[in-house]
C-alpha cells in the first residue's frame, strides 16, 4: 500500500462542488461526495488518501478557497 | 486513516486561505474564475506585505461585491470608470497601490474609453481584466469579446461577424500605447497557470512600485452559468476555444 504523504482537509460548508480541484488532482485523490452540504453541492472529499501526495495543486485551483493542504515532511511518517 | 491524521498537523500546512481574503463566502457560481482571482490578489499583497496601503476600484458586473472578499480598502466605481476613479486615487495617494479589477463588459465595452485613455496617459496603476466573453451577471448576453459563433443569450445562434463585428483584442490595443510598461494574457484553469498568473499579478505591483506606468493582468476566464456548462467542461471549452482566439503570454513587457 502506497504511504500517503500528503492530505487535504476540505471546508465542506463552504465548497460549491465545482469539481475543478478533482481534474486538477494529478493521483485522482479527490471525489465529489454522494451527499450534499448546507447548501445542496455534492463536496469535494478524500476518496482516495492513500494516494495524495500533497502537492497543493487542489488547493491551488479552488475558487472558493477552501481546501487546506498538509504534506509531511520528509522522513516524518515513515 | 491514521496516517492521514498524522500528517494533519499545524506545522505541516504547505497551503491555506491567506488572512487578506474575508471569511465572507463568495457569492460566485461554483468554479467562477473570480474567486481564484481574488485569493492571487490576495496573496501577492500579503507576500509584498503591502495590505495597508493598497487600495482595489471595484467594477460593476459580477466582481462588483469584490469589496467583500479581500480585507484591503476599495472604492467602488460607476460601470467601466474603474480607470478613471483609480486615475484619481492613485495621483492623490501616489505612495498607495492602487488597482481596478474589472470584467469585459466593463472594461471593454462601456469602459473602453477610459480603459484606452488610463492606458495612453501611463497611469501607474494595475488593471486586473477578467475576459469570459460574455456578459455574465445580466444573463449571458453578447458582449465585444464573444468569439465568432459562440452562443449567448442575445445571439442563440452565435455571433455573426458580418453582423456584429469580430472579438475585440482589448490588451493588443493596449499594448501599442506607450503609456503601458506590462501586458500579459493569462489563465486559471490549472495549476501551472494559476501559479503564472500569480507571478504576473506580482509582477504588475512591482511595477508600480517602480513607477514604470500601466500593468494589465488578462485572465481569460469561465462563465460556467452564462456558457450553460458545468465548470470543468467549461475549462475544456475555454482551452479549446477561447485560447486559439486569446492566446496566452506576454504581450507587451518593457
Amino acid at each position: 500500500m502506497a504511504k500517503a504523504k500528503g492530505a487535504i482537509v476540505v471546508d465542506t460548508a463552504r465548497c460549491k462542488g465545482c469539481g475543478v480541484c478533482t481534474t486538477a488532482c494529478p493521483t485522482k485523490v479527490i471525489e465529489l461526495a454522494a451527499e450534499v452540504n448546507g447548501k445542496g453541492y455534492h463536496y469535494a472529499y478524500m476518496a482516495n488518501p492513500d494516494a495524495c501526495i500533497g502537492c497543493s495543486n487542489c488547493g491551488i485551483v479552488c475558487p472558493d478557497t477552501c481546501i487546506t493542504v498538509y504534506r509531511a515532511k520528509a522522513g516524518a511518517t515513515a | 486513516m491514521s496516517d492521514i491524521n498524522t500528517i494533519i498537523k499545524p506545522e505541516n500546512i504547505i497551503y491555506k486561505k491567506t488572512d487578506v481574503l474575508s471569511e465572507n463566502e463568495l457569492h460566485y457560481c461554483p468554479g467562477c474564475s473570480h474567486g481564484t482571482v481574488h485569493k492571487l490578489i490576495a496573496e501577492v499583497i500579503e507576500e509584498m506585505g503591502i495590505q495597508d496601503k493598497t487600495i482595489g476600484i471595484a467594477p460593476v458586473g459580477c466582481s462588483v461585491l469584490a469589496y467583500n472578499y479581500l480585507e484591503i480598502d476599495w472604492q467602488e466605481a460607476a460601470h467601466g470608470r474603474a480607470p478613471a476613479l483609480a486615475t484619481a486615487v492613485k495621483r492623490l495617494m501616489p505612495e498607495n497601490y492602487v488597482f481596478s479589477y474589472q470584467g469585459d463588459g466593463d472594461l471593454a465595452a462601456i469602459g473602453t474609453a477610459e480603459t484606452i485613455h488610463a492606458c495612453n496617459r501611463g497611469e501607474n496603476i494595475v488593471m486586473v481584466f477578467i475576459n469570459n466573453g460574455i456578459y455574465g451577471m445580466t444573463g449571458g448576453q453578447m458582449a465585444p469579446t464573444t468569439l465568432p459563433g459562440m452562443p449567448a443569450s442575445t445571439c442563440p445562434a452565435g455571433r455573426d461577424v458580418s453582423h456584429d463585428g469580430a472579438p475585440i483584442k482589448i490588451s493588443e490595443i493596449l499594448a501599442q500605447l506607450p503609456g503601458t510598461c506590462y501586458v500579459t494574457r493569462q489563465a486559471v484553469h490549472t495549476a501551472a497557470n494559476v501559479r503564472k498568473t500569480k507571478k504576473a499579478l506580482k509582477k504588475a505591483f512591482e511595477n508600480q512600485a517602480a513607477n514604470k506606468g500601466t500593468s494589465l493582468v488578462e485572465v481569460v476566464s469561465t462563465c460556467s452559468s452564462g456558457w450553460k456548462m458545468t465548470p470543468t467542461k467549461a475549462n475544456e471549452w475555454m482551452e479549446e476555444n477561447m485560447f486559439p482566439y486569446y492566446p496566452l503570454g506576454d504581450i507587451k513587457d518593457e
